[in-house]
């Protein structure tokens, strides 16, 4: 649905260049949750807004629903009336709203309507549709002064749809929001994407929103896309910044002598009660070291941090179990060299133990 | 003089100076606001960067702001003359006075467009708009409370300019306080004049901070 590629973007600042985006690659599908975070400074800024062109990329494309965005653009600074009618079908909601407090939220609403050129009954009948879809119906007569933050928030998505986007960027949209109202905020963009069938594409600092909405995320930084990939794809990646960061597990070893495994879940395996399977078959006693997990569209995702009692050598069956199951397990500490499946010469742990 | 002697050439000069006055702010609105939003637009960094036009635009309107009002009126004796046909009379002052006030209102223009949110031009941008709906739904809407201002702050600068007008040839509260109070020693004369603009210039201030106070209300608070 939203397709960058080489996308690159250099600000001219007295004399100095500022690379702000550096050969982006990115591709959202039709229908999913994209999330972009990074830091402040990474470039997600600068990203969003080439998007819908509001910045001009330096060199790269942005295809955004099969339209080549860039090919549109006017010259210099203005856009040209194809490259306006291509933003019209694209709806970005706003870390600080960006409401006309002139007007009222009914109002707010019908702007884009306006633009578009919509006849005053009919906006009117859309707008008052729109705030019924966000919750906000009984706001339409009041100013944005007198609502609350995340009731902005809700106009400012209910101004958003009015064009009957296919795609929503959001930019930053709760970062200026307490946590409650950030997860009705997130909730409702959820229910829009399933509802609408609404491709979201946005842009956070915080890693809780990535884990409560994304259906894929990816990972910018010095604008660069270091990581990126569907939450289930980026779980199964060893060693991924995002995954760890995502679902963190903490905890150590309660003794020597014990094995730390990290036991991925994602995919079919996490369906099924893989822990309790394993200590009944191999009669072992499992202990939760931490754990993060989470329920995405029904089925279990996450990490968890186990313990086993005895040394890596005496616990490759459990751990080839784990693994025949379809889960990932990593060894906290790394496998012993030479040790997949195959038990470890014997003086190994004795050196080990001598060292002690 | 006596009361009744007074009354009608007050009268009259009070209907030159507020005819004077009203003419020359409208004329002075039209030129100034699209100046003003002009050298927003044009500046570093606006929808229509252009540097060029900026700086020609500003330079005009720094030497029309530099230049004192009783030079600028005696200067633009041929200009009026082409326009007017005349340059006596209060209908000829018009012109000077609004050419005078044309460059200080593009400037207040400017200062009130600048500080409308660039948020709320993004906004409109990702909704496809384009720079005339920018202009006509976002940046004059929303300074509006700092536009009435400022032509609350231009009318009574052009009360003042109008008095200087009365020296070359006006009408007006100015040239009767001239011709009357000056030119015979007619220290009552000239005290009841200042006391008819003093109520003239408070009456104006009044409106247009009550206007002001009513806009910014709108929306900020509960109404």
């Amino acid at each position: 649905m939203i397709t960058t590629s080489g996308l690159t973007k250099v600000y001219q600042s007295r004399g100095r260049e500022v690379t702000a985006l550096d050969g982006v690659d990115l591709h959202v599908r039709e229908g999913e949750v994209y999330g972009v975070i990074g830091q402040s400074g990474a470039g997600k800024s600068s990203l969003i807004r080439c998007v819908n062109l509001l910045e001009r990329p330096t060199s790269g494309t942005v295809t955004v629903a099969g339209q080549d965005l860039t090919a549109l653009a006017g010259r210099g600074r203005r856009a040209g009336q194809e490259l306006r009618r291509a933003r019209s079908r694209i709806g970005m909601v706003f870390q600080h709203f960006n409401l006309l407090d002139s007007r009222t939220v009914r109002d707010n609403v019908e702007l884009p309507l306006e633009i578009l050129g919509v006849s005053g009954r009919e906006r009117t009948r859309k707008a008052l549709e729109l705030l019924d879809l966000v919750g906000l119906a009984d706001k339409a007569k009041a100013y944005p002064g007198q609502l609350s933050g995340g009731q902005k928030q809700r106009v400012g998505i209910a101004r958003a749809l009015a064009g009957d986007p296919k795609v929503l960027l959001s930019d930053e949209a709760t970062s200026a929001l307490d946590p409650e109202t950030t997860r009705s905020i997130l909730q409702l963009l959820r229910d829009l994407n399933q509802e609408l069938g609404l491709t979201v594409l946005l842009i956070t600092h915080e890693m809780d929103v990535v884990k409560t909405v994304c259906d894929s995320a990816a990972l910018m930084r010095r604008g660069r896309v270091v990581e990126s990939g569907t939450v289930g794809t980026l779980l199964a990646t060893p060693g991924s910044e995002l995954a760890h960061a995502l679902f963190p597990v903490g905890g150590t070893a309660s003794g020597p002598g014990r094995t730390v495994v990290d036991v991925t879940f994602h995919g079919d395996a996490a369906a099924r009660p893989v822990i309790s399977q394993l200590s009944r078959t191999y009669n072992i006693d499992i202990s939760i070291l931490g754990a993060a997990m989470d329920t995405v569209g029904g089925r279990q995702i996450g990490r968890m941090r186990i313990e086993l009692p005895g040394r890596f050598e005496e616990n490759v069956v459990p751990i080839g179990f784990l693994r025949e199951q379809g889960l990932q397990a990593e060894i906290v500490g790394g496998e012993p060299a030479g040790a997949t499946g195959i038990p470890a010469p014997v003086s190994a742990p004795l050196t080990e133990e001598v060292a002690k | 003089m006596t009361w009744s002697e007074m009354q009608p050439l007050l009268t009259q000069g009070t209907i030159d100076t507020l005819y004077m006055v009203l003419w020359s702010t409208l004329v002075t609105v039209a030129g100034g606001l699209p100046l003003g939003v002009l050298l927003v637009l044009t500046d570093k960094g606006g929808l229509l960067q252009n540097t060029v036009v900026n700086k020609v635009v500003g330079v005009i309107v720094n030497i029309g702001r530099s230049l004192p009002f009783i030079i600028l009126l005696i200067a633009l004796i041929p200009f009026t003359t082409w326009v007017v046909g005349t340059f006596i009379g209060p209908s000829a002052m018009i012109v000077p006075l609004a050419v005078g006030a044309i460059p200080f209102f593009a400037r207040l223009v400017e200062t009130a467009v600048r500080e409308v949110d660039h948020g709320l031009v993004e906004a409109v941008q990702s909704m496809g708009g384009s720079i005339p709906t920018i202009i006509r739904k976002v940046l004059l809407p929303q300074a509006l409370p700092s536009l009435v201002s400022a032509v609350t702050t231009t009318v009574i600068v052009l009360i003042g300019y109008s008095a200087m007008a009365g020296a070359v040839g006006g009408e007006g509260l100015g040239s009767k306080a001239v011709t009357y109070g000056f030119q015979r020693f007619d220290n009552q004369f000239m005290l009841i004049t200042v006391a008819l603009l003093i109520l003239i210039v408070t009456v104006i201030q009044l409106i247009g901070d009550g206007a002001v106070r009513l806009l910014a209300r709108r929306g900020r608070t509960s109404s």
